[in-house]
C-alpha cells in the first residue's frame, strides 16, 4: 500500500517536471537557477522560516556540540557516512553511463569497507583514487533530460526542486541499497532506526561544516530566503554538470556580464 | 627613402615603447595572489577587528570592481533607472558591498589561499583558480576569480566564485526577490540598502 502510494506520487512529481524536459534545451542551461520558478513562495518562506526555527533550536546546538569532538572523531564519522553515499551514488554513475566512474567507485567503496574499517578511514583517496563526487537520482533525472520543475522547500529536510524531491523517493523505493537492508533485509545487525540514525548524522555532519557560513550569510544577507534558494539552485547546477573545479558553468553567464559594458 | 640604419633605429624605438607601455600588464594569477597575500597579512597582523576592516576596505576599494558589480546584480532592472537613481544605487550599494565584504572576510584568522590556474574566458575575462586550504574545522575549499580584464594594466575582481557558487549571482537573484516581492518597486531595494548600511 505504501509503496503504491509512493509510485503514484513519483509519477505525480515527474509529471510535473516533466514540461522542461522534452524541449531539447541544453542540461546546463535547464538548470539555470534564474529559469526555476518559485511557484510556491509564500508556502515556501512559511516552511523555510519553521526550518529556521527548527534549525535554531535542535540542528544548530546540537552540531555545535558534534564540533566539539575530536578532529579524528569527525573525520570518522563523515568518511564512513562518505562511504555509505557511495550505494546511492555507484548505480547513478551506471545510469548516467559513467561506466569508468561507477568502477573507479566501487573500488573505492570496497577498499573502504574493508581495509578502512566501515569507512572510518579514506584509504583509497591515500593511495590515488581520483577525488569523490556524490551522484543521487535527482542528478541522473536531470540527466536524462528531466526538468527540474517548480522550487520547494520541504518541512525539516530544506530546498528542493520537484525533481529532486521524486529522486530522493527513488531512495526509499529500492534505490538505496543501504536502506533496502536496514529496513527489510530482514537481519540482526540493521533496521530501519539504523537508516534514520544514519540520516540524521549525516545531517548534523553537514550543519556542523556549515555553521559559520551560514551566519556569514544570514548576517550578510538582506533577503536571506533568496540567498540560500541562489545558492542551493547554483549548487545542484553544478552537481548535475559534474563542474566543482572549472569554469565550465561561468561560460554560460557571459551575456550577463557582456551586457554592463554597454550601459 | 629611408636608410635601413634609421629604419633598424625607428624599429628599435617602436619596440622597447611597446615594450615599456606592455611592462606594466598584470597577469590576472599574480594579481590574484598579490592580493590574497595583502589580505592575508592584513588578516594575521596584530591589529584590532576594527582596524582589519578598515584596511580590507581600503584593498577592496583598490582591487575590486564595486560599480561593475553593482550593476551586474541590478541584472534587467538596471535598464529602468533614471540617472539620479543610478548615482544613488552606485553609492548606496558601494556602502552595503564594503560593510559586507569586510566583515565576512574579518571572521577568518589566518587563510592560506593557493593560486592554481588561469583560463580566459573572453578579452574581458579570466577565471583565476585557486584553493583555501583546509584546517581542523573545515575542509578545503574551491575559489574561482572572476576577473575583468578589459584594462590588462589594471585588473579588478568582479566576482568569486566558492565551490561552484558564484557571491555576484546569488546577490544578483537576492535582490531581485527584494524588487519583485515589492511590486516591482526598485525604492524597496533602496530602502533595504539603507537599513543595512545604518
Amino acid at each position: 500500500m505504501n509503496k503504491t502510494l509512493l509510485i503514484s506520487l513519483l509519477v505525480l512529481l515527474l509529471t510535473f517536471s516533466a514540461n522542461a524536459g522534452t524541449d531539447g534545451e541544453n542540461n546546463l542551461s535547464k538548470n539555470k537557477p534564474t529559469q526555476i520558478k518559485d511557484c510556491f513562495e509564500g508556502l515556501n518562506r512559511s516552511t523555510f522560516a519553521l526550518n529556521q526555527g527548527l534549525d535554531k533550536v535542535i540542528l544548530k546546538p546540537v552540531a555545535k556540540a558534534y564540533r566539539t569532538l575530536p578532529s579524528p572523531v569527525r573525520t570518522g564519522t563523515s568518511n564512513v557516512l562518505v562511504n555509505l553515499s557511495s550505494l546511492i551514488t555507484i548505480p547513478n554513475n551506471i545510469l548516467q553511463g559513467q561506466l569508468i566512474t561507477a568502477g573507479v567507485n566501487t573500488g573505492r567503496f570496497i577498499i573502504n569497507t574493508t581495509v578502512g574499517i566501515l569507512g572510518i578511514f579514506d584509504v583509497a583517496e591515500k593511495i590515488g583514487f581520483s577525488e569523490y563526487e556524490k551522484e543521487d537520482y535527482g542528478q541522473t533525472l536531470a540527466v536524462w533530460g528531466v526538468g527540474p520543475g517548480c522550487y520547494i522547500v520541504l518541512p525539516v529536510l530544506g530546498p528542493s526542486t520537484i525533481r529532486d524531491t521524486a529522486g530522493s523517493f527513488i531512495n526509499v523505493m529500492g534505490g538505496d541499497p543501504y536502506y533496502n537492508v536496514s529496513a527489510h533485509g530482514n537481519n540482526q545487525y540493521l533496521d530501519r532506526s539504523d537508516y534514520m540514525l544514519t540520516k540524521t548524522i549525516t545531517a548534523i555532519d553537514f550543519r556542523s561544516k556549515t555553521i559559520d557560513s551560514f551566519d556569514n550569510l544570514e548576517k550578510n544577507s538582506l533577503d536571506f530566503y533568496a540567498s540560500v534558494k541562489s545558492l542551493y539552485l547554483q549548487d545542484r547546477q553544478r552537481k548535475i554538470a559534474n563542474t566543482k573545479k572549472n569554469a565550465t558553468i561561468e561560460i554560460l553567464y557571459e551575456g550577463e556580464w557582456e551586457e554592463i559594458e554597454t550601459q | 627613402m629611408i636608410s635601413k640604419k634609421k629604419f633598424i633605429f625607428i624599429s628599435f624605438i617602436i619596440f622597447t615603447l611597446s615594450s615599456i607601455s606592455n611592462s606594466h600588464s598584470i597577469e590576472p594569477d599574480v594579481f590574484v595572489q598579490s592580493t590574497v597575500n595583502r589580505a592575508s597579512k592584513v588578516l594575521s597582523d596584530n591589529l584590532t577587528k576594527d582596524q582589519k576592516i578598515e584596511e580590507l576596505k581600503s584593498i577592496a576599494e583598490e582591487t575590486v570592481d564595486i560599480d561593475g558589480i553593482g550593476m551586474y546584480t541590478l541584472g534587467a532592472y538596471r535598464k529602468t533607472l533614471n540617472d539620479d537613481q543610478k548615482r544613488e544605487y552606485k553609492i548606496l550599494f558601494n556602502q552595503y558591498f564594503l560593510k559586507t565584504f569586510s566583515s565576512r572576510l574579518a571572521e577568518y584568522s589566518n587563510p592560506e589561499i593557493q593560486v592554481n590556474s588561469k583560463e580566459k574566458l573572453n578579452k574581458n575575462y579570466t577565471m583565476v583558480s585557486s584553493v583555501l586550504i583546509a584546517t581542523e574545522q573545515r575542509p578545503e575549499i574551491n575559489i574561482n576569480w572572476r576577473i575583468y580584464t578589459k584594462n590588462p594594466d589594471d585588473p579588478k575582481i568582479r566576482d568569486l566564485v566558492i565551490e561552484g557558487l558564484s557571491l555576484a549571482r546569488t546577490q544578483k537573484e537576492e535582490f531581485s526577490s527584494i524588487i519583485q516581492s515589492n511590486d516591482e518597486n526598485i525604492d524597496a531595494l533602496f530602502d533595504n540598502l539603507k537599513k543595512f548600511i545604518k
